[in-house]
């Protein structure tokens, strides 16, 4: 038909009218579309697994794609908490919830690489081609280097041209490969990441109370009164262990206090927070051991009964101007010999416990502390002194037996050169205070990564063993005398002094690495182990590297040239090796070293001859195995996909290329091949062990039926051991780390129960299986008086029954010895008791602590008058003393440290961590940028005489300025995250800045505290 | 009385002439509690709900504090704020919010948007953008008090916090409430939520925070995420968080009061030219006849907000 002009106005109306009224809402509604988004997790498959970052060791579930079926390709898409697990309760850090990111992160390596000397890329090789090539740069190097004996004509067997960095975020089943593989060729040069952050907790907490582990647990902190926050800063760094913290403020009334350089974000939700100096946290401990002594608020009946506060020192131990008795400037080292107690006519030590000999413990160590009082104290770490009472006071009030503190703690007190004495010094406190073994008590080292306290388990240190147990030295030629020095003799009557059962440990050790040639007639293959002259721990190797008296080395998912201080000066030493292996998930910057990447690694490729592989690793997702947390559980975990493309688990990496090696000293013989092909590596797969048969070796087996006293078979021969107490010296029980020991037993994987009921206190035996016998708070006798009555009723984790030891926890003790049978708590110690007084051969810088200055230092001269400034004992190579600066030219004391959004140089990778903090920044205090003219968000140069970085400034109230020794300081604060790699924007290795120098008892290095100049750029 | 159902109880430029179903209306409300004096400001949520969301936004730039990403965009539902502050006697205080989408009762959002069913509330009171119904307008970001939504620039569509709709609907807790690691984000039934508060208010004030306090603002009808604050009585101390939030007088006059209006004025047309075609007829003219008379009809009787939930 035919349009005329008024069809078309009338149609034109009609739908304008019509649009307008459906667009005033007169339409019916639609039907809805889809309203929410799919629920995504329906069917997909669930696995099981513990976050891959810190020591918390917080459950996830992992989902894949697929719903498990044979023919689906599983590739986790999704992380979250698991909600059953006791600690984390589905809570995850915004690094664990952003771990699907690192799983997938496009710095994930896909396939084995190769750069070749001076060449500027990376080539790709095949694993075949990457393995013979490495078995074969070993074993020269080996067959060229391999000492078998020293210049006195001892029997040494090291290998020192070459040496490994294990990984701490790796299985224990992997640590156990790599202990068999690094020491069955003699390296002595093995460390792990335990050098670089808790060293001088294991130094510390040892020789004070046993065992160098966390007390207590992450859970049982909700138990405390009071909880003081020093050299760590859990809500960054263990955020979701924080989440018991902030259980005890609510629940529990417990009043929270920080002391930190910086008001971080612990301080944030703290009750209290004191600012300190960097490096001062040794003179504020020892005034808080002042301030309990000169009020006399101590847990009497506790000190006396449980520390060694009534033993009696010998007239020659004397402390004078900041040195102990023995000390030889010239050596900078002790004689130890005057640091002992008094012995009677038996040769058990003199005990006093009347406490009025002037030599007792408790009467030296009054007086040591005495010099400590609040002004020095205010002077040298300047706190406010109103500030530092409130902390004495506050900790003192718990000294009475139903209150406790806890003290948690992490790298804030290891990095320093005195971190050991520092962490021994707050040991002392719980002792005085008698808060160790107490629910809500103790001294909570609060770990690094995930798997650290499993690879310090498992002696994966330059002079360890399993278990704690020392490598032998040189001069201990034969088995006895290894033992002679290391068994300790009692030091009081009727003691456990459980170290006596060493022989019994090394030799199931023995049987694991040697298998059946480790015989009696052979000393169980003594001679094969390593015997070392002195530490090779990283500073030391490094400085050999340096030297360049070091060919090859491995870093398995280790980031040295990050990780370690003085970044130029690393790639200096990486640049003189002939060979680097990486094994690694990630790209990394020291696999990198070698290439230009302008300001970030100014350096030339062509100059560097080091020849380089980078082995892809997979990640904790891609397989099966059980890492342990802080707390010392073994929680077992569960592969969800594979790793990507062509790359491998470290267990087939290392199984490959030991196989390969041995292959090669089969044909062809070559330098003392005995242990190499000695070394028990009877898996099924020797190329590639599998998780379970490895986590069965650690826990070990009967080599033949194991009888009680009565003669009853209590294991039968190739059972799994149920617990340590089983074990022969005899060769007919193995165990590779005496302490895992009831972690797999015949009643299956101990590691991977889930029963997380709560026993009492927040006890959970039955989830996963903690060292040493499932023990949750260690010398948790102590709780009780020597009658057996609990210090607190309400705090009551075991009891006597009247035949034996039971309750919540498992007893930390003899289960069959009765109250008052006089046993002391302290069952690793041959006293029985805690030390307020370590004497012997226990530490190298004096058996009290004592505050020392950090190497760089503000503070010229010390309020303590004329002392030792430094740490007399600390390590100092003479290549180190150039790279050192003075005040004069860096004003401004820095410190480093993790923020939340990052885990150290890993999580730069993971995008969706990269988003939550882009770029490298500094923290500096309002009122030094205000004297520097420096704004919120300029970039600004931090400098020290070792180099430089640069970054954004934050501008922040957080760092105050203090009055040090009456002069204004201020503090500069450098988080620890970026790199010239990653996800992140590139930026400088933090690491550039710090000192290459360590604790003088752990040579762990002093990050902690150190001078730096400030300047806008 | 389930909690998770998605029952729609508001829907964007939808009126109510064909009710929303009613039937199963007896439904909690949910409420998420952010106690902010628990917040260590870790960024966990942060990360949760991007991860749930699969959001991934820019890595961007430090700009000189430790919020990042700096402010709220498409791709990032929820920051953490930090604002430090010292009081009067030079105590330092580090204030940290978590910020993000309100989930008001009285949702400005959805009352501003044009596009119908780009907004829906639920009866358990979560708020909802439908992105793909979105028109980018950005009505919803003038609506909401809170400065919540974002318009993306890649799609032109606007997003915001979900309060994960798609856990809370097989019972779940939202992403970012079960990876707090402190405690600090809960999330229950409204009702419990507030008892919660009560409980931290009262402990928060026995610690010696006298302005201890809930925030549930009024001026929204409450909310379905609430802060304990520390200082509730200054609310604003917390990065600007409105001390009295309300929907824009602008929003209200035009869709409470103009719009009726306008739909009234223009149904008044519609009638007007109605009757005069009924009464006086068409136009004639010489191409068409006139049209014969048709019987009465008059269609104001549909008053538009006669039912309406939403106008």
């Amino acid at each position: 038909m035919a349009l005329g002009r008024r069809e078309f106005l009338k149609g034109a109306g009609t739908c304008v009218g019509g649009a307008s009224a459906i667009a005033l809402g007169f339409a019916p509604p639609k039907a809805f579309a889809q309203e929410t988004r799919q629920y995504k997790l329906l069917r997909a498959k669930e696995t099981r697994n513990n976050c891959t970052y810190c020591s918390v060791g917080c459950g996830l579930l992992m989902y894949s794609l697929g719903d498990g079926a044979k023919n689906a390709k599983p590739s986790i898409f999704h992380i979250e908490g698991d909600p059953d697990h006791p600690v984390s309760r589905g809570s995850l850090c915004p690094k664990g919830a952003g771990l699907v990111d690192f799983i997938h992160s496009d710095g994930r390596l896909h396939y084995p690489s190769y750069r070749a000397p001076g060449s500027n890329e990376w080539t790709r090789i095949s694993w075949e081609e990457a393995t013979d090539r490495i078995a074969r740069l070993l074993k020269d190097d080996r067959d060229k280097n391999f000492i078998e004996k020293n210049d006195k004509g001892e029997t040494v067997n090291r290998w020192l041209s070459t040496g490994m960095l294990a990984s701490s975020a790796a299985s224990n089943e992997t640590g156990l490969l790599d202990f068999k593989f690094a020491r069955s060729m003699g390296m002595l040069a093995l460390d792990c990441q335990a050098r670089l952050c808790h060293g001088p907790t294991v130094s510390a907490l040892a020789p004070t109370l046993g065992r160098g582990a966390m007390t207590n647990n992450w859970v049982d902190i909700k138990n405390a009164n009071v909880v003081l926050i020093m050299g760590g800063n859990p809500a960054e760094a263990h955020p979701v262990g924080f989440k018991w913290v902030m259980e005890a403020k609510i629940r529990n009334g417990a009043k929270v206090m920080v002391v930190d350089p910086r008001f971080n974000r612990s301080a944030a939700v703290a009750d209290f927070y004191a600012p300190i100096r960097a490096g001062s946290d040794g003179a504020f401990l020892l005034g808080v051991i002042n301030y309990l002594l000169t009020h006399d608020q101590i847990q009497h009946e506790y000190v006396r009964s449980y520390t060694n506060a009534p033993f009696v020192v010998r007239e020659d131990f004397s402390f004078h101007e900041g040195l102990f008795s023995g000390y030889d400037a010239e050596k900078r080292s002790y004689d130890k010999s005057s640091w002992a107690y008094e012995r009677d006519a038996q040769g058990y030590a003199v005990v006093d416990p009347t406490l009025q000999n002037p030599r007792c413990v408790i009467n030296l160590l009054r007086q040591h502390a005495a010099r400590y009082t609040p002004e020095v104290v205010t002077q040298l770490t300047g706190t406010p002194e109103k500030d530092f009472l409130h902390v004495c006071e506050t900790l003192a009030a718990t000294s009475a037996p139903d209150l406790t503190s806890t003290i948690l703690f992490a790298l804030g007190w290891t990095h320093h050169t005195n971190g050991t004495q520092i962490i021994r010094t707050a040991a002392m406190i719980q002792l005085l205070l008698g808060n160790v073994g107490m629910a809500g008590g103790g001294l909570n080292a609060l770990r690094g990564h995930s798997n650290i306290q499993g690879y310090t388990d498992l002696g994966l240190l330059s002079l360890r063993l399993p278990g704690y147990m020392n490598l032998p030295k040189d001069s201990q030629q034969t088995l006895d005398n290894y033992m002679q020095a290391v068994v300790p003799h009692a030091d009081e009557p009727g003691q456990v002094n459980y170290w006596h059962n060493t022989p019994k440990f090394f030799v199931s050790l023995m049987k694991t690495l040697w298998g059946e040639h480790a015989t009696p007639t052979n000393n169980w293959g003594y001679d094969w182990l390593p015997k070392w002259d002195r530490s090779y721990d990283m500073l030391a190797y490094f400085e050999m590297m340096h030297q360049g008296k070091v060919n090859g080395y491995i870093a398995q998912g280790f980031n040295p040239l990050a990780a370690m201080p003085d970044k130029n000066r690393i790639r200096e030493s990486l640049s003189k090796l002939r060979f680097l292996v990486t094994m690694d998930p990630l790209d990394t910057e020291t696999s990198n070293f070698w290439q230009n990447e302008g300001t970030y690694n100014d350096v030339k490729p062509e100059d560097i001859q080091t020849e380089v592989f980078r082995l892809p690793a997979s990640c904790f997702a891609e397989e099966n195995g059980s890492i342990v947390n802080s707390a010392r559980w073994l929680q077992w975990h569960f592969e969800g996909a594979k790793p990507p493309g062509d790359a491998w688990n470290d267990g087939h990496i290392i199984g490959t290329i030991f196989t390969k090696l041995r292959a090669l000293y089969a044909k062809e013989g070559g330098a003392y091949p005995e242990p190499v092909l000695n070394m028990q590596w009877n898996y099924r797969d020797p190329e590639d062990p599998t998780p379970e048969e490895v986590a069965k070796e650690a826990n070990g087996y009967a080599l033949a039926d194991i009888m009680d006293d009565k003669g009853k078979v209590v294991v039968r021969r190739g059972e799994l051991l149920p617990d340590f107490a089983v074990m022969k010296d005899d060769g007919s029980t193995a165990s590779f780390c005496w302490i895992f020991a009831g972690s797999w037993t015949q009643a299956g994987n101990q590691m991977a129960r889930r029963d997380n009921t709560d026993t009492g206190l927040g006890t959970t035996p039955g989830w996963a299986w903690a060292w040493p016998a499932n023990r949750r708070i260690l010398y948790n006798r102590a709780s009780l008086d020597v009658q057996g009555r609990p210090w607190d009723p309400k705090r009551q984790i075991i009891a006597w029954d009247g035949q034996r030891w039971g309750g919540a926890d498992v007893p930390d003790y003899p289960v069959t010895s009765p109250p008052n049978s006089g046993v002391g708590p302290y069952i690793m110690h041959s006293e029985g008791v805690g030390l307020l007084f370590a004497g012997g051969d226990k530490l190298v810088d004096g058996p009290f602590p004592e505050h020392y200055e950090p190497t760089e230092t503000p503070v010229l001269s010390s309020a303590l008058g004329k002392t030792a400034l430094r740490n007399p004992a600390a390590r100092f190579y003479a290549d180190e003393k150039p790279r050192m600066g003075d005040p004069a030219q860096y004003p401004y004391v820095a410190t480093t440290y993790s923020i939340t959004e990052l885990f150290r140089h890993w999580t730069k990778h993971s995008r969706i961590n990269a988003i939550m903090q882009p770029e490298q920044f500094v923290e500096i205090g309002d009122k030094l940028a205000g004297k520097l003219g420096i704004n919120a968000g300029d970039m600004v140069r931090v400098s020290s005489h070792r180099g430089y970085i640069e970054a954004k400034a934050v501008v922040t109230k957080r760092l105050k300025r203090l009055s040090v020794m009456g002069k204004d300081l201020d503090q500069v604060g450098v988080p620890c995250h970026w790199g010239f790699k990653g996800a992140a924007r590139k930026g400088y290795l933090a690491n550039t800045l710090t000192p290459g120098i360590g604790d003088a008892n752990s040579q762990t290095p002093e990050f902690k505290a150190f001078l730096v100049n400030v300047e806008k750029v | 009385m389930g909690m998770q159902s998605q029952d729609i109880i508001r829907r964007s430029a939808t009126n109510g002439l064909t009710p929303l179903p009613q039937a199963r209306s007896h439904e909690q409300e949910v409420a998420k509690l952010i106690d902010v004096s628990l917040c260590t400001g870790c960024k966990g949520c942060q990360v949760a709900c991007s991860e749930w969301n699969d959001l991934r936004d820019e890595v961007g730039h430090n700009v000189g504090v430790y919020d990042n990403p700096a402010n709220l965009t498409a791709e990032t539902w929820t920051v953490i704020r930090f604002d430090e502050r010292e009081d009067e006697a030079g105590k330092l205080e580090w204030l940290l919010r978590k910020e993000g989408c309100m989930h008001c009762a009285e949702p400005g959002c959805l009352k501003a948007c044009p596009s119908p069913g780009a907004i829906l509330q639920f009866a358990n009171g979560i708020v909802d953008f439908q992105s793909d119904q979105c028109i980018g307008c950005g009505y919803c970001i003038a609506g909401c008090p809170f400065d919540v939504p974002r318009i993306s620039q890649k799609d032109n569509h606007a997003y915001k916090c979900t309060l994960c709709s798609d856990r809370v609907a097989v019972g779940q807790e939202p992403a970012c409430v079960k990876t707090c690691p402190t405690g600090a984000i809960s999330f229950g039934s409204k009702a419990e939520m507030k008892d919660l508060a009560a409980t931290r208010v009262e402990e928060l004030q026995s610690r010696g925070h006298a302005g201890a306090g809930l925030y549930d603002p009024a001026g929204v009808g409450g909310t379905h995420v609430m802060y304990v604050l520390t200082h509730a009585d200054q609310p604003s101390l917390y990065h600007r968080l409105p001390d009295n939030p309300h929907i824009s007088p602008i929003v209200r006059g035009w869709k409470e009061w103009l719009k009726p209006v306008g739909a009234l004025g223009f149904i008044a047309t519609l009638a007007g030219a109605f009757v005069h075609y009924m009464g006086v007829g068409a136009n004639t003219t010489d191409e068409t006849p006139p049209p014969e008379p048709k019987s009465k009809q008059d269609n104001a009787e549909h008053d538009p907000n006669e039912n309406g939930r939403d106008a």
